[in-house]
């Protein structure tokens, strides 16, 4: 039993992050039909940064401002630079485009910074939690409940403010918006930047737990590329169920049969999901008009 | 014998009938038209007969044998050719290319005597480049073989899916608004071509807007009005249909028609 | 008609010369070396062109057919007492094999979802390669037994040249010659069109299949040259990154250009050798490359050039 809650803990807190990772992915995808490979980067973002301007002194809280602030700056950057400019492009080149920025951002962090991994302080303590008999890090909490406020606000702010609703319509038909007045470059530089500060704040909370280093990007965007089409690809509730979902199913899965496969299991949901249901758990079925 | 027949034909996107018991035939040498108001459901519906969509309900059936499901591919193989009316011809080949393509399921392939590029190969792809040619000179087009598909205007590209149906030596042709955009000259030129190649013993159905080539060239007229079946007879039979008249005209127009 | 013939064979001739001149101006023996890397990764990346210029289609997880190759090579002499001149056969045969079962689902797919499936493939294939160390060595990869055949060592580094030159010009040899054969046109009908192709009798899923195939032999084929060539192999060969590099060699040539491929493999191994200075912005430099010529150089140097050079001739 204390297993059991043990994987279960250690599942959902992974699983937040995919879960963030793969709403960065959907928030780009429904307002611009680009898959941006670089969310990863957003993530590792958050806490090199952190990690590199907490050693120059600057307390951390302040220092992990500045890694939201910088993942916000380089989430516009690449949507001014790398994709505005190739508007018009197919959706295969624009995916290439973004790999191109992710190594890019993976270099460039290698330089800037160092090939080392780095950890951050939990924020409360390093004493486990007893939750039924497994011991559970305090940072898992954090992990957990501010990828849950994240979403909330992102719900509150979709659904109840203009700029969000601007969002959504520029998501179901970026023409028709654009009659309306939406001014959709801006629309779609704010996707951008919002989805590099959800991903930024997810590499920062989970930090403390899982370390971090210039080119933990590439597996976390894959990761949360698969949650994202598990859940229906532009579906941010399907996001966040995917997320979850392919974090428990990794740490069960780590747990119960082969820990050194850990990582497999995303890809062949990636694969099983592409081949058996396109359209993820909650997505909805389209058919192409000849 | 019908070459192609569909019976019952249902197909429903959602919760919307886009076709609703529609049914037709067509012989050999026999020029078919279907014809309605836009968002009838023409295309859908030929759209299904070549195996793009698959019917929720009904039968067709090629030759006499049932068909209905099977990938456009098979389809081909059956005899059934069709061109689309939102051009989906080859831009990036030439337009001889594009024709020779079309003679695909008459060549005989090896892919390992393409990948050593064989003498059997060499001498294949002059024999498809001969039967290409020829159809390029039927629609009129064997001076432009050379150039690239996605340069030619519109008309002549309409010209080039219609050689490429007909490469596959096809027992039935599908049309889907062959004379679109197209000026009364080329119009003509299309009027006669189709003319041509029912002649020739193929079973032909269209479907078009241009009333006055409908008209003349039909030998039956099917006329669909949201997915359902309004008329069906000779051209003569459905110009004087009320129920036609109202379907495209209106209530209020047809009054005025039936003053006039 | 005549014309084609004549290009065709025109550009191979030409591929010829080179390779056969090239050595003249070679100061040392260390560039015979890097043309050899440059003609492996060639024919690797001609592969890719069928697949992705001809047939329209993306792999991005293609290093793992390489990658294939290149342990076939390895394990079969090492844990199998297969000989290396057998084991590059075989290593392509199981490559074709996984890509036939891999491709007949996968291929269904298009765009972005094709994209990632070939993607997480790739990975999958990295993934058990660095895991499996019984066989492979694991993470720091293995070394591999040198290539005897009736008793001739192969080694040095301009022996290997001629061995990787004259694969690439049979490769090249093969690639131009499906472009103008039924089944060259039917990949470039589906390019182009599916729905049509699909109309006028292809059977485009098997199509796909056959150019996926292909693109995997040849990939296997030069993952194979590779780790005999180094004597050693590791799965970075087989990795995400590599991937990469082979699609921005294809596009970065010009889709549908096999003198292209030969091009960005030259342009993407050249130049980290150029810039040792700048090792560690290997990465930088690369990603800097392929966004820059996805967005201003869509179809690719030699088209491109081609095409200006066109231009220019005309008054």
């Amino acid at each position: 039993m204390a297993e059991f809650v043990q994987f279960l803990m250690s599942g959902l807190t992974v699983g937040a992050v995919y879960a963030l990772v793969a709403l960065g992915f959907t928030l780009v995808y429904t307002a611009s039909d680009v898959v941006n490979f670089a969310q990863g980067e957003f993530v590792m973002l958050g806490g090199m940064v952190t990690v590199f301007v907490a050693a120059l002194g600057v307390p951390l809280p302040v220092a992990a401002l500045i890694a939201v602030i910088s993942a916000i700056a380089v989430g516009l950057l690449l949507y001014w630079l790398a994709i505005a400019p190739a508007r018009g492009a197919s959706a295969v080149t624009l995916i290439i485009i973004t790999i191109g920025a992710s190594i890019l951002l993976r270099g460039a962090a290698q330089v800037l910074f160092d090939k080392q991994f780095h950890k951050l302080p939990s924020f409360s303590g390093d004493v486990p939690v007893n939750l039924l008999g497994a011991a559970v890090q305090p940072q898992s909490f954090w992990v957990i409940g501010g990828a849950g406020l994240i979403v909330f606000v992102l719900y509150l702010f979709m659904e109840h403010t203009v700029l969000g609703k601007a969002v959504r319509a520029t998501a179901a038909n970026r023409l028709a918006a654009r009659l309306v007045g939406i001014n959709t470059a801006t629309v779609m530089a704010l996707a951008f930047g919002g989805s590099a500060a959800i991903g930024a704040i997810g590499g920062i909370l989970v930090t403390p737990i899982t370390l971090t280093s210039y080119d933990a990007g590439t597996l976390l965007a894959l990761k949360g590329f698969a949650a994202a089409m598990l859940g229906g690809m532009g579906n941010p509730l399907g996001a966040v169920m995917g997320g979850i979902l392919l974090g428990l199913l990794e740490a069960f899965g780590a747990g119960y049969l082969s820990s050194t496969y850990k990582d497999a299991f995303a890809f062949i949901v990636i694969l099983v999901v592409l081949v058996a249901m396109p359209q993820g758990l909650f997505g909805r079925h389209t058919v192409e008009r000849v | 014998m019908s070459v192609l027949k569909a019976t019952d034909i249902v197909l429903a996107f959602g919760g919307l009938k886009a076709i609703d018991n529609v049914s037709f035939g067509v012989e050999a040498g026999e020029i078919l038209s279907i014809i309605g108001p836009n968002g009838a459901g023409k295309t859908t519906l030929f759209n299904v007969v070549s195996g793009v969509y698959r019917a929720d309900e009904g039968r067709v059936e090629l030759g006499g044998e049932d068909v209905l499901g099977l990938p456009p591919d098979r389809l081909a193989a059956r005899g059934l050719s069709r061109t689309f009316q939102n051009l989906q011809i080859f831009q990036r080949m030439t337009v001889l290319e594009n024709v020779m393509v079309g003679r695909h399921l008459r060549e005989r392939r090896n892919l390992f005597a393409e990948l050593l590029r064989l003498p059997s190969v060499t001498r294949q792809n002059r024999v498809t480049r001969e039967a290409a040619y020829a159809q390029l000179e039927a629609v009129g087009l064997s001076a432009a073989a050379d150039k690239l598909a996605g340069s030619l205007d519109y008309g002549a590209c309409k010209r080039l899916e219609i050689a490429r149906a007909l490469a596959a030596e096809p027992k039935v042709l599908l049309l889907d608004e062959p004379a679109a955009g197209c000026n009364a000259v080329e119009t003509n030129d299309i009027d006669e071509l189709i003319r041509g190649v029912a002649a020739r013993g193929l079973a032909v159905v269209l479907v078009e807007h241009d009333m006055r080539l409908v008209m003349k060239i039909s030998h039956r007229i099917l006329v669909l009005d949201r997915g359902r079946p309004l008329a069906d007879g000779t051209p003569r039979e459905v110009r004087d249909n009320p129920a036609v008249l109202a379907a495209y005209l209106g209530s209020h127009g047809s009054r005025e028609a039936a003053r006039a | 008609m005549a014309a084609l013939l004549d290009r065709r064979v025109a550009t191979l001739v030409l591929f010829a010369a080179i390779i056969a001149a090239l050595p003249l101006v070679f100061p040392s023996g260390y560039y015979y070396r890097v043309a050899a890397l440059v003609f492996v990764s060639g024919l690797a990346a001609i592969g890719l062109n069928v697949l992705m210029g001809q047939a329209g289609q993306v792999s991005l997880g293609h290093a793992g057919f390489f990658g294939i190759g290149a342990y076939a090579v390895a394990i079969g002499p090492s844990h199998l007492n297969v000989a290396p001149w057998a084991a590059m056969p075989l290593g392509a045969l199981l490559a074709a094999l996984l890509a036939y079962v891999v491709g007949r689902p996968i291929l269904r797919l298009k765009g972005h979802y094709l994209a990632i499936a070939t993607l997480g493939f790739g990975m999958l294939v990295a993934l058990v390669i660095t895991t499996e160390a019984r066989w492979t060595g694991g993470p720091d990869g293995m070394p591999v037994a040198k290539l005897v055949l009736f008793g001739w060592r192969a080694s040095g580094a301009s022996t290997w040249y001629w061995i990787c030159g004259a694969f690439l010009l049979v490769g090249a040899f093969v690639a131009l010659n499906l472009a103008e054969t039924p089944t060259g046109r039917a990949f470039r009908a589906l390019h182009d069109s599916e729905v049509a192709a699909r109309v006028a009798g292809i059977d485009v899923a098997r199509v796909k299949l056959q150019a996926f195939v292909i693109a995997a032999v040849y990939a296997s084929l030069a993952g194979s040259l590779l780790a005999l060539m180094n004597g050693f192999i590791n799965p970075d060969q087989a990795g995400f990154l590599h991937s990469v590099e082979l699609v921005t060699m294809v596009v970065l040539g010009g889709l549908g250009s096999v003198a292209g491929s030969i091009v960005g493999a030259a342009v993407l191994v050249t130049l980290p050798q150029l810039l040792t200075v700048f090792q560690d912005y290997e990465n930088v430099m690369l990603g800097l490359i392929i966004i820059v010529s996805m967005i201003f150089m869509r179809d690719g140097v030699v088209p491109t050039v081609a095409r200006l050079v066109a231009r220019r001739g005309r008054p």
